[in-house]
């Protein structure tokens, strides 16, 4: 029986890194560390001497770890690239699904699937969630935009709110627009003009 | 014409404008292609985005595509650069601790006088002095190592050498992580805008033809796609000539500050890219002709000395064999590939594809391969020249 993987996890939202560590536990029995601190990261790594680094491709960080896999310290065995060394299925899924593995060198694929898979799922969902936030938050935006816009036309005009949204959507489709943009068009000249 | 979409990745970085311009400014869409620009968090990242196709082309440190011939680092799949993107560009800055003691020392902070630069900053400096740069294979690196050793401080094993992605270099600074850096803008002027650093010195002023970033793509992709690898080096270099043009570098600046590309301030990507920096919070100036380049000089063609140059420096301080690795790092500034491209279009580019590295002391006439041709001042501060024998 070899002795349980240990796994840094590199991630600085706590909420998404207990996402990221709930689904290694249940993939297997590992030795999980978060580092959520970009500043500490080369301390860190050197005090727990991971088996794998796992950080979400999006974190400029990222530079920084691919120094101490260059480098010999801190790190005591040499650690590879994941992309460099797995089958290339497997790692244009961890890409795909924005997630950088840093795996020391010798570890054989077997004993490192489970957690590239479970870590792969879990990306997957991490990068789906922040993607509707996005949407939403540009929604959110959008809507307050029209509003505005709506108000505009409203006080220039003297119609109803429903009469200022059918313009919106009358000139957006007449111009080939989104009634958003059209929207954001009218309140930027509108600022313009006050 | 059906326009063909081309996935390309970029750092958000002044020095990525040949791409962003070329799908703005339409030179992409006259060329029938489309360049779907991917921006990536981290040069890491973007690596490996090429390496395994999500992006069939990128904005590279053009050490990279080298170190990765060599053998060097964590990527396993070939690369080759297709044209210089931008030749020069890096900045060296410093904490305002530092740059005290180099004002009581009667630092004057020259911009053309690296070895003034390089004394006061030696004579000044904590030891070993720290300093940030933004990946282990970089033309930042490669400059302060060659600037430093020849100063007399050997570098990089007299250094504490830190890597970090250029938009935390401020704030690395400001906690006291690093006492200098080397840069490419807007990040060394965005440390200054934040109170927290001084510039000493541009890297133009340690090697005056410096290429800084590649337009790099997986080896054999080129030839497996003749076409659309040729249309796209034609649309940068297009590109890269409109962004000669002084207003056109103000639109630029613009274009580069939207959110979706590097999201800071128009004024500041303006100064890299007019050359007119402010170098410390109290709004003292310098002028650098020249801070980076895209089309001037032929500052476009992959020069395999270039790539050789490169190879010899990192093999030197990995413990390689310096002509072997530069023979190697040659092959993969791929000129034959760029000639070919630019051939419809007729452009006068060198008669030689490798040349003498730092043997021209201004701008100099030279052989072209249709008539007489202008290059760029070439030169290392010290005067050094690197000739290598390329097979």
């Amino acid at each position: 029986m070899t002795a349980s993987l240990t796994i840094v996890v590199v991630e600085p939202d706590p909420a998404r890194a207990r996402l990221i560590v709930d689904a290694l536990r249940e993939a297997g029995d590992f030795d999980i560390h978060v580092v959520a601190e970009r500043a500490a990261l080369a301390r860190q790594i050197a005090l727990h001497n991971p088996d794998v680094v796992l950080v979400d491709v999006a974190d400029p960080s990222r530079d920084i770890l691919e120094e101490l896999a260059l480098a010999s310290a801190p790190l005591d065995r040499p650690v590879a690239l994941f992309v460099d060394r797995s089958d290339e299925g497997l790692s244009t899924a961890a890409i795909e699904a924005g997630l950088s593995a840093y795996v020391v060198d010798g570890l054989t694929q077997a004993r490192v699937k489970p957690v590239l898979d479970a870590a792969i799922a879990r990306f997957h969902m991490v990068q789906r969630m922040r993607t509707e936030l996005a949407e939403t938050k540009r929604a959110l935006e959008e809507r307050k935009v029209i509003d505005r816009a709506k108000g505009l036309l409203i006080r220039a005009r003297g119609i109803t709110e429903e009469e200022a949204y059918a313009l919106l959507r009358r000139t957006a489709m007449d111009k080939n627009r989104r009634i958003a943009d059209v929207a954001e068009a009218l309140v930027t000249a509108s600022d313009l003009l006050k | 014409m059906r326009t063909v979409p081309i996935p390309v990745g970029y750092v958000p970085l002044v020095d990525a404008a040949p791409l962003i311009a070329a799908q703005e400014m339409g030179f992409a869409a006259a060329e029938g292609i489309a360049l779907d620009l991917h921006r990536s968090p981290s040069w890491s990242a973007l690596r490996d985005a090429l390496s395994v196709g999500q992006v069939a082309a990128a904005h590279m440190l053009a050490p990279i595509p080298v170190a990765n011939a060599l053998g060097l680092g964590g990527g396993s799949v070939g690369f080759e650069a297709v044209s210089v993107l931008s030749v020069n560009g890096t900045m060296i800055g410093i904490s305002d601790a530092l740059a005290e003691r180099l004002d009581a020392a009667g630092h004057d902070y020259d911009f053309a006088d690296a070895g003034a630069a390089g004394r006061a900053l030696i004579a000044a400096a904590p030891k070993p002095l720290r300093i940030g740069v933004p990946f282990p294979f970089a033309m930042h690196a490669e400059l302060v190592f060659y600037w430093l050793s020849a100063l007399g401080l050997p570098s990089p094993q007299s250094l504490t050498v830190r890597t970090l992605p250029p938009p935390l270099m401020a704030d690395a600074m400001r906690a006291g992580e690093i006492d200098a850096f080397c840069v490419g803008e807007p990040w060394a002027s965005q440390a200054v805008f934040e109170k927290v650093a001084t510039l000493l010195l541009p890297g133009a002023a340690i090697w005056s033809f410096a290429p800084e970033k590649v337009l790099a793509m997986r080896t054999g992709w080129a030839e497996s796609e003749p076409d659309l690898s040729a249309r796209l080096i034609r649309a940068v270099w297009r590109a890269g000539q409109w962004l000669e043009d002084d207003d056109a570098r103000s639109l630029a600046a613009e274009l580069l500050s939207r959110p979706q590309y590097l999201g800071v301030g128009a004024d500041l990507i303006e100064r890299a890219m007019k050359g007119h920096f402010t170098i410390r919070a109290s709004g003292e100036e310098r002028s650098v002709a020249r801070f980076v380049v895209f089309h001037e000089g032929v500052a476009h063609f992959p020069w395999r000395s270039q790539a050789a140059w490169i190879g010899s420096q990192l093999a030197g301080r990995m413990g390689l064999d310096r002509a072997g690795a530069a023979q190697k790092a040659a092959r993969i500034f791929r000129s034959d590939l760029h000639r070919a491209a630019l051939a419809p279009l007729g452009v006068n580019l060198p008669a030689a594809s490798a040349r003498v590295e730092g043997a021209l002391a201004g701008d100099s006439p030279s052989a072209g391969a249709r008539g007489p041709l202008r290059l760029g001042r070439n030169r290392f501060f010290d005067g050094g020249l690197f000739d290598p024998e390329i097979h």
